[in-house]
């Protein structure tokens, strides 16, 4: 037999296994700083359900506009309100509907990637994925305006929206990895014994493509938080007095020569758990995935 | 002068030993068989001459070419020799050769970068380099791309890449494992005819002691980076001094000890006139979709307790006949039946069927899923009993399918990543048998073997097709284990059947050409 060269395969285990977790984690450094990255906003975002400095319903107008200082930390919008309080409820909007969004897609896109994968080149398969690619072709933005139009602005609306534009990302992702998987002897082996295709499809199929499914989440829910965002520029987000960074920014347009802290703090906010959220997934993805192990110690 | 001489090499690789004070000679014009089985270092004892060895090595010693010793050659002066003096050709075919690249240009590039002649020039070369190599330029053009050729012509294509400039000592990593036997002898012989054309050393590498036996002038024999045995072949074959030696021969003709086989006169599979037919892509918008037909009106029978071996190159139908049988694949015409029951794929196989049957497959490293432990993976056919064992009943079984197989029951706690491929093979049998099957398909099961463990394989099936009344339909490519196990054989060709009958008398008194010329093919050890 020739020299056992490693293959790139992406069910093999990779040969760190020895040391300990921590080391292991340690190696990737973008895993650690967008994990942190983000872990501040989730914590802001839980720590607002109990506590926040200053009630973010209480108007202000005696002390509005204020600069960053040591009471007010952030400073004080137009009526008044502490903007550090708003960015933590802020944080708790974005990141709720990027969670339940990214659900949705995980939701209905993973089986339907997997019944599309299970009976390829069916008609099944091909009229799951063209109804897909329909979906996908539409812009998120639109099909959130779709939706608000129809149903009115609202955070669940949104939430809808994000969700429906993350089912064929997940259908995609999963349909494409599962194919390579059908082709395994292993899944031979699993029809010789008698299973059913979806049984094959969730007993071998599914734990082989989860790496793939919870890096790929890891970058919906930043794009999610990032739609949400976008959604609420515009209105058809969260509607007041619901804090969101996305309005946030639009309240401050007006006023950005006279308080530029009004939009740099959710700007920030924003720009941070984005970058934070992109960064771990793709230290996840090289964590995880043996086949970028050399490329991106 | 000796052409290559290699004294003391020593190789480590992030300090665990690999190789062991190797000493080796080739001379101009002769050639040096390196045999072993996985994990001896053959491999890297090659490597080491071209210094083309993973990162963290560090190998001493002295590797003469022509007097001069390569390990104190600089990168840059090692970029001369290698492709220059000295060529390599690797394993794989489908993999050597760069899909976007004609042949012409691929051999062509190896002329341009060590002599400084124009593209026209290197071109001539290549075509020159191409026809000695047999293929003509008339049938093969430079502008054909590797897609187009065979394994077997890629495999010439490739090693024209390795003699275009003529070096003075060529490596062959097992250059014919990934071929079919009748394609294997062809390249040899080239190799032979080449080496002797040019007066270029050549070191052949194989764990196959009959291709190497038959082709090489020396030969050295490698376990775990140690040279055990070396000598001229007639010496050390003849000899046999060192015990490795002689194991190593008779596991390559190891034959399998059986009780009296007891056949029963009923047949347990009835394959009659099946065809496979898969569509081709329409030839134009309006044209109808061409057929490619798989197989052929096939027709046999396997009767309980019988080993049948079905032997046959790549591309013949094999693996479509076994997924067929196993209700896996629609067959077009014909009806295949187990024990009176007919198997219909598409409709929905009864378990009470599948029950009867179940398979190995080749690759010891494909056929588990390697998030699952091995007692679950021994288990999976479980699934198809009425009333599957539960608990501690589930739990004895699965030691005692391990058990059966020569493992212990504790391995059922491991994963499959912590298995060699010859227990991998062990466990793949296990999970067969722990239904207790009545025919179970052996699709080269022991291709992938080193040939101790092959044999120790070979052994384990007899047995328990003793012990547990078991037929086997034993699909291989390889005609000397079909020959040491089948009780009765077919000879496929283009999806057809165009030989059977009793092992001994297909092998020694073939009938059908294709049959003749496959026996007269494969190596044989004397």
């Amino acid at each position: 037999m020739p020299m056992q060269i490693r293959v790139c395969d992406p069910l093999m285990q990779t040969d760190r296994s020895h040391l300990p977790l921590w080391r292991r984690v340690m190696r990737r450094r973008s895993l650690i700083i967008g994990a942190a990255m983000a872990l501040v906003f989730i914590v802001a975002a839980i720590v607002s359900l109990i506590w926040t400095p200053y009630d973010v319903a209480q108007l202000d107008i005696a002390n509005k506009l204020e600069k960053p200082n040591a009471i007010h930390w952030f400073g004080t919008d137009h009526f008044g309100r502490d903007i550090f309080s708003m960015i933590m409820v802020g944080a708790r909007t974005s990141i709720a509907v990027a969670v339940i969004a990214v659900s949705i897609g995980l939701l209905f896109g993973v089986p339907l990637g997997l019944a599309a994968a299970a009976r390829r080149n069916s008609w099944t398969d091909e009229l799951l994925m063209r109804v897909n690619d329909l979906v996908f072709a539409f812009p998120a933005l639109l099909i959130a305006i779709i939706i608000t139009a129809v149903f009115g602005p609202s955070a669940v609306n949104a939430i809808i929206a994000i969700g429906i534009f993350n089912i064929p990302v997940f259908a995609r992702l999963t349909r494409g990895a599962a194919l390579s998987l059908w082709t395994r002897d292993f899944i031979l082996a699993a029809r010789v014994s008698g299973k059913s295709l979806w049984l094959i499809s969730v007993e071998h199929i599914l734990p082989n493509i989860m790496n793939l499914l919870i890096v790929q989440g890891t970058i919906q829910f930043s794009v999610g938080i990032l739609a949400e965002a976008g959604l609420s520029y515009v209105g058809l987000g969260a509607q007041p007095p619901t804090p969101s960074w996305g309005r946030m920014l639009a309240e401050s347009q007006t006023m950005i020569s006279l308080a530029p802290n009004l939009a740099l703090f959710p700007g920030l906010a924003i720009v941070l758990t984005v970058l934070g959220l992109n960064l771990f997934g793709d230290g996840l993805r090289d964590y995880l995935d043996p086949r970028q192990k050399r490329e991106s110690r | 002068m000796t052409l290559l001489r290699i004294t003391n090499l020593t190789l480590e690789i992030n300090d665990s030993p690999i190789l062991h004070n190797i000493d080796l000679q080739v001379e101009a014009g002769s050639i040096l068989g390196i045999i072993g089985e996985s994990g001896s270092g053959k491999s890297l004892t090659a490597f080491s001459i071209l210094r083309l060895l993973p990162q963290g090595s560090v190998s001493s010693g002295v590797v003469e070419l022509d007097g001069e010793n390569l390990l104190e050659k600089s990168e840059a002066q090692m970029c001369e020799v290698r492709g220059d003096e000295i060529g390599m050709i690797f394993q794989e075919p489908m993999t050597a050769l760069n899909p976007v690249h004609t042949i012409g240009d691929q051999v062509a590039e190896t002329v341009q970068i060590h002599r400084h002649v124009s593209r026209r020039q290197a071109r001539k070369i290549a075509a020159e380099t191409l026809e000695r190599v047999e293929l003509p330029n008339r049938e093969f053009p430079l502008g054909r791309y590797p897609h187009e050729l065979s394994g077997g012509q890629r495999q010439r294509v490739v090693i024209a890449m390795a003699i275009a400039l003529q070096p003075r000592l060529l490596i062959a990593d097992e250059p014919t494992t990934a071929l079919d036997v009748t394609t294997q002898a062809q390249i040899l012989t080239l190799l032979k005819k080449l080496a002797l054309e040019d007066n270029m050393g050549l070191i052949l590498i194989s764990h196959d002691l009959a291709v190497v036996a038959d082709t090489a002038d020396h030969i050295m024999i490698m376990r775990q980076g140690v040279v055990l045995d070396s000598g001229s072949s007639t010496d050390v074959f003849q000899n046999m001094k060192h015990p490795y030696t002689r194991q190593l021969f008779e596991a390559s003709v190891h034959v399998p000890r059986r009780v009296e086989s007891n056949i029963d006169s009923v047949p347990l599979l009835k394959v009659q006139g099946v065809s496979r037919d898969y569509a081709v892509a329409r030839e134009s918008f309006f044209a109808k979709p061409g057929k490619f037909r798989a197989v052929d009106d096939v027709s046999f029978e396997l009767y309980r307790g019988e080993n049948l071996g079905l032997v046959g190159e790549s591309g013949c139908g094999k693996s479509t006949l076994t997924r067929a049988i196993l209700g896996l694949e629609e067959c077009q015409q014909g009806s295949i039946s187990i024990d009176g029951e007919p198997v219909l794929a598409g409709t929905k196989i009864p378990r009470s069927l599948r029950r009867k049957m179940q398979v190995v497959f080749q690759d010891p490293y494909g056929s588990f899923n390697p998030r699952h432990k091995v007692g679950r993976l021994v288990a999976e056919p479980f699934h198809l009993l009425d009333t599957p064992p539960q608990g501690a009943d589930k739990a004895t079984a699965i030691a005692d399918a391990l058990r059966s197989v020569g493992l212990v029951p504790t391995d059922a706690e491991k994963y499959i990543h912590e298995f060699s491929g010859g227990q991998r093979q062990r466990i793949a049998i296990a999970r067969a048998l722990i239904i207790r099957p009545k025919l179970i398909i052996l699709d080269e099961a022991v291709s992938a073997l080193d040939v101790s463990i092959r044999a120790q394989i070979l052994d384990l099936l007899a047995g328990l097709s003793d012990k547990f009344q078991l037929s086997y339909l034993f699909i291989s490519h390889d005609l000397s284990v079909v020959r040491s196990v089948a009780d009765r054989v077919l000879v496929m060709k283009s999806g057809k059947i165009i030989e059977q009958g009793d092992t001994a008398q297909v092998f020694n008194s073939p009938c059908h050409p294709y049959t003749q010329g496959l026996v007269a093919a494969t190596p044989v050890l004397s």
